[in-house]
């Protein structure tokens, strides 16, 4: 058997192959793309959203290739007559095949790194994990300068969220308002979270004395919840805060109405800071 | 003996130990939890929990151990963190704080949320905020949004309580607040002050024990 | 050992007299002792007046000093110091203690490499069975959203149980007892290059299981297999039982690199060059050497979290100088490594398998080899995918997304040789060939799910959610659990003489197979909805699926008890005698009669094929079992 001449048996295995990947690539693009997780309610989980749509589709073909070349082998080959079976051919192998295998594996696998690493650049949806302190400019979206600055900071066992550019008021209830850039500073002031925040696209772990820059664009209103993905202890489970995405009017009156109510507490906080190192930083007194 | 007596001798060993460490794994680890305590009846929808911080438990294996203690409504002291509370009702909390102040970790919590009214009385006064550094513990119940406060005692204060649960002889602060107990449901609750004393981060020890600075709140 | 001297047996000694001095009940005895003469002794003492031990009635001090004394009591109780110390008073170097006869020698320290393969294999199975159920208790938590049966604490070391015990297990679960008993084996040897060290690398195992379970009287320990600093710092006084149990393992996982290592460079018989080794032999290699150069840093990690929870430095702190960034890359730089500890010995046996039940040469022998060892090397470059949203810096990120999708590249090839050897092959379905097709079923999707977690985009959903767990139960359950299964059936009746039964054994393959995809694979879709890893209160809407999956988890436990069931009756109610060469395999070690001799070979082989040689007309046998001295030379002996 040689890659370029292959025998009759292949050729229709390969056939059978090529038949139903032309028909399901197409149909998992359009049937399962638009709802594959994270959503489109940010412009970070549109974009990876998509991301995952593109290897579902290269992944379905691979996925036909070894189902019908495993029911066709497992069944033409098995052995049926009666008593022990004889030995099959002594094929050792075929270095054209070889060859033609790790070509393809070599460039699928190398157009997903490249297509992954794209999908880093800014507008696009790798913006949505955590970057450290200091995100690369290349994966910073445009309106970066505009976005709105809000705190995550993450401890045992409830979020908090703080906006500086709103008097540094601190809040338990994550409310964002639509179609503006949000740039997330994560930072923790005990042990390590991870913010999580599904719908948006945004994962960005909370390490305590570091601040984790994440960026998402919420484009639809919404109500969810925000997790935390690393167990931090006994109420890990337990971590979770609201999360709204309202119009810019409604986000105005309701950061209006916590400043007035939450003033008293505001006065004692630290001033604003990327990251905090509260008492005790190692054993209590 | 023949293989077949084996077999049996050993099938049956094993089906009893298997058995055995199985049953004593589940029931006296994973079970294992502190007992319930009810909230009192004080009037149409509405109860009263009666709580107490204390310093150190001052017995048994946990004696330095910081704690919550739960009054059951035949009025003793039960060394528990599982509280119950009837549906849609106002439940009146009563804090007995006998520990000393360690301060908030967040100064955030200074500030009462979820109670009635949004203010707390401590020793009958009404308090809108606590300065964070003068905070002992906290009790906050975050599903429902609660989060109150508990003044310490002054470090100097004579006649501190070094044996729970205490009486109110010794030297403690009253708190006093409401909040609506909503839906049915199990909700965690917590402390929000490192006051685990000694520990790591504060947040060793006791902050991650139920039956001490953590606990379930089932609303039914 | 010659023919003359095998007739003559010693008389029977009573089965105490079998025992010898030095034991495991020995081991016990001063393993107990040692505890508390490391906790109440030593350890009392040195934290007197240490207000951080003692006024906090956390006293890791007298703890972890009484559980290192205790382990140095048994090891000294087995009688691992006994050699050691006669060789310092000038003994003769010796191999005695592998003469000994009866069943009692296998609780025992015996330097028969067989002896110690069959003592890993009841040892694995036992703590995959331990840690089986702890996975059932959790599963049956999931049953509802929030917690209904255990509370949160009882619950994260539940977790944090089963998933330390798997990985300590799966650690060894192929290389242990078949890697012991077969290696020297098929290389023509009659011994590892180092017995007492194989020895202790199993002791080791029971040591570490103990101390783990211990956690359970401590109060367990909340921060899962992973032990990321700067909870485990924090942790009550289970931690520590974790961070010995796992530092242990990885004193032993380095200890059988190096053994198998040695062994395979340094004791091939004459003939055996490297072009035919069998495959089993190359991936056996490929994980010592993982596990040799990726172990010590998993000791190192452990004994630093150690030392931030006794002795008050603050490597992992982080508002005192430390950070807990270093933590998280020591530990993945050993824990990725790791998972191909787990995964490469699995696809050893399965080409194994694969060529003797489709009665063909492995078809791409020297790609395959190439394959084993790429994944190897390439291992070690891979480990910060899982640390793509942590905050690392964000130029490191496409470097890591390219190195760990390359890593498929190599994978692929094994895939490409089951896929050659089953072409034009006569296939028989035994329960070996069932489990090993079952695993390139598995591994694929588990690999594909890799894919996506490979990808930072996709991880920014994926990473810390059930999608990866989903993702690593398909590729080290679905992958190394089911070559270990397909590898039981086919050495069986070589190392115990019997054949278990195959009718129990389809159906525990069936039960396991369906059941396991019923399990994991709605778990990627659990994932992807948000239900991150290692919590009991969920999104209510989760509910169904989870419920499926606990049922499906339930299934899976039956075909466990079948397989109990299956073991108990083959050995011993059936007892099906499979002398011999049941599978009519080429490989060397069924060249062997059974029970195979204590000395492996009557005299040592001469190899002359690989073991493949299936359809070569007149194939030369895989080796001269009884070879002239002009054989011998002219083969380079």
């Amino acid at each position: 058997m040689s890659a370029l001449r292959p025998s009759p048996e292949m050729r229709r295995v390969l056939l059978v192959w090529l038949v139903l990947s032309v028909i399901a690539t197409p149909l998992v693009v359009i049937l399962l793309g638009p709802q594959l997780p994270p959503g489109a309610a940010s412009d970070a989980a549109h974009g990876q959203q998509q991301d995952n749509t593109v290897m579902t589709a290269i992944v379905t073909p691979i996925i036909i290739l070894l189902i019908v070349y495993f029911a066709y082998v497992l069944s033409a080959f098995k052995h049926r007559a009666e008593g022990e079976p004889e030995d099959g051919p002594p094929m050792r192998g075929d270095v054209s095949v070889m060859a033609l295998w790790i070509g393809v594996t070599l460039t699928i696998v190398i157009f997903l790194a490249a297509w992954g690493a794209y999908e880093l650049f800014p507008g696009e949806t790798g913006a949505g994990g955590g970057q450290g302190p200091t995100p690369l400019a290349i994966a910073t979206p445009a309106d970066a300068s505009t976005a709105l600055p809000v705190q995550v900071i993450g401890q045992q066992w409830a979020w908090t969220f703080r906006y500086p550019t709103y008097g540094g008021v601190e809040t338990t209830e994550l409310v964002l308002p639509v179609n503006r850039q949000i740039r997330f500073t994560v930072t923790s002031i005990d042990v390590i979270h991870s913010f999580w925040a599904l719908k948006l696209g945004v994962k960005a772990d909370a390490v305590p004395n570091t601040s984790n820059v994440a960026f998402a664009k919420p484009v639809k209103l919404e109500a969810s919840t925000v997790r935390c993905a690393e167990l931090c202890g006994l109420w890990h489970g337990h971590m979770y805060a609201p999360l709204y995405v309202v119009t810019p009017a409604r986000f105005l009156a309701w950061m209006a109405e916590q400043r007035s109510r939450w003033s008293p507490a505001t006065r004692y906080l630290p001033p604003y800071a990327t990251k905090y190192a509260p008492e005790p930083t190692y054993r209590a007194e | 003996m023949s293989f077949r007596r084996a077999g049996a001798i050993f099938s049956v060993t094993l089906v009893v130990c298997a058995g055995v460490l199985l049953g004593l794994y589940v029931t006296r680890f994973l079970e294992a939890a502190p007992p319930t305590v009810n909230a009192a009846a004080a009037g149409l929808r509405q109860s009263s929990l009666t709580l107490q911080t204390v310093a150190q438990v001052g017995h048994g294996e946990t004696r330095d151990w910081v704690s919550y203690y739960a009054r059951d409504p035949s009025g003793k002291w039960v060394h528990s963190t599982i509280l119950r509370v009837p549906a849609h009702s106002l439940v009146h909390v009563t804090v007995y704080q006998y520990d000393t102040a360690t301060g908030l970790r967040n100064p955030l919590w200074g500030q009462p949320r979820g109670i009635v009214g949004g203010v707390m009385y401590v020793n009958g006064k009404p308090l809108r905020v606590l300065n964070p550094e003068l905070a002992s513990h906290t009790f906050a119940i975050p599903d429902l949004g609660v989060s109150v406060p508990l003044e310490g005692v002054a470090e100097e204060a004579p006649n501190q309580c070094e044996n729970a649960p205490c009486g109110l002889d010794k030297a403690h602060n009253t708190i006093t607040f409401t909040f609506n107990s909503g839906a049915p449901g199990k909700y965690r609750w917590q402390c929000f002050v490192p006051c685990a004393a000694g520990f790591i981060l504060g947040f060793g020890g006791p902050m991650q024990t139920i039956g001490y600075m953590d606990g379930t709140l089932e609303v039914v | 050992m010659n023919a003359i001297a095998a007739d003559i047996r010693p008389a029977r000694r009573p089965w105490w007299g079998q025992l010898g001095p030095f034991n495991m009940f020995t081991g016990i005895l001063l393993g107990i002792g040692g505890y508390f003469l490391g906790a109440l002794v030593i350890g009392a003492t040195l934290s007197k007046g240490i207000n951080s031990q003692i006024a906090t009635d956390q006293n890791d001090m007298e703890f972890v000093l009484g559980i290192l004394f205790g382990v140095a009591g048994f090891l000294i109780g087995m009688g691992f110091l006994n050699y050691p110390l006669a060789r310092l008073r000038g003994a003769e170097p010796s191999l005695r203690e592998k003469e000994e006869h009866g069943i009692w020698r296998y609780f025992t320290l015996c330097t028969d490499h067989k002896v110690v393969g069959i003592q890993y294999l009841w040892g694995v199975l036992f703590f995959f069975l331990v840690a089986g159920i702890n996975a059932m208790l959790i599963r049956t938590e999931l049953l509802y959203p929030t917690e209904h049966f255990w509370s949160a604490d009882r619950y994260i070391s539940l977790v944090g149980l089963h998933g330390t015990m798997m990985m300590m297990m799966t650690s060894s679960m192929i290389l242990g007892p078949f890697g012991n008993y077969f290696v020297p084996i098929m290389i023509g040897s009659r011994r590892m290059a180092f017995p007492r060290l194989e020895a202790l690398s199993f002791w080791l195992l029971p040591a570490a299981e103990v101390v783990l379970l211990a956690s359970v009287g401590a109060q367990g320990f909340p921060s899962g297999w992973t032990g990321y600093a700067d909870l485990s710092v924090q942790a009550k006084l289970g931690m520590d039982c974790y961070l010995i149990s796992f530092a242990l393992i990885g004193m032993s996982m380095a200890l059988v690199g190096f053994n198998m290592l040695a062994t395979v460079y340094t004791m091939r018989a004459p003939g055996m060059t490297w072009g035919r080794l069998p495959i089993f032999v190359w991936a056996v290699l490929a994980t010592a050497i993982l596990q040799l150069l990726a172990a010590p840093l998993l000791i190192a990690a452990m004994a630093l979290v150690l030392m931030d929870r006794i002795v008050g430095t603050t490597f992992f702190m982080p508002f005192s100088g430390g950070s807990p960034y270093l933590y998280e890359n020591l530990f993945w730089f050993f824990g990725h490594p790791e998972v191909y500890i787990l995964a490469l010995p699995g696809f050893g046996v399965v080409l194994e398998l694969i060529s003797v039940f489709a009665r063909k040469p492995i078809w791409g022998y020297k790609l395959s080899v190439a394959g084993l060892m790429g994944v190897s090397l390439l291992s070690f470059f891979v480990w910060q995918h899982h640390l793509f949203v942590s905050g690392i810096n964000a130029d490191l990120r496409p470097f890591y997304m390219l190195t760990t999708e390359l890593i498929s590249i190599p994978t692929a090839f094994v895939f490409l040789n089951a896929m050659g050897t089953l072409w034009k092959g006569k296939i028989t379905y035994t329960v070996p060939m069932l489990f090993a097709l079952a695993l390139f079923f598995n591994f694929f999707i588990g690999g594909a799910s890799g894919i996506f977690n490979s990808d930072v985009p996709s991880d920014v959903t994926t990473h810390g959610s059930f999608f990866v767990m989903a993702h690593f139960h398909y590729t080290i359950m679905g992958g190394l659990v089911f070559a270990f299964f397909g590898g039981l059936f086919y050495w069986f009746p070589k190392m115990f003489g019997v054949r278990l039964n195959e009718k129990l054994g389809k159906l525990q393959f069936w039960l396991f197979f369906i059941f396991f995809n019923s399990t994991f694979f709605p778990l990627f879709a659990v994932g992807m909805l948000g239900q991150p890893r290692r919590v009991s209160a969920y999104d209510p809407s989760l509910q169904t699926l989870n419920d499926w999956v606990t049922a499906s988890a339930y299934m899976i436990g039956v075909s466990f008890v079948v397989f109990v069931v299956n073991v108990i009756y083959s050995c011993f109610f059936e007892r099906k005698p499979a002398l011999g060469n049941p599978w009519r395999s080429r490989s060397i070690e069924w060249q062997l009669p059974t029970p195979v001799p204590v000395n492996n070979f009557e005299r040592v082989p001469v190899i002359t094929a690989t073991p493949y040689e299936y359809g070569v007309r007149d194939a030369p046998a895989v080796a001269n079992m009884n070879p002239t001295h002009e054989q011998v030379v002219a083969a380079g002996g």
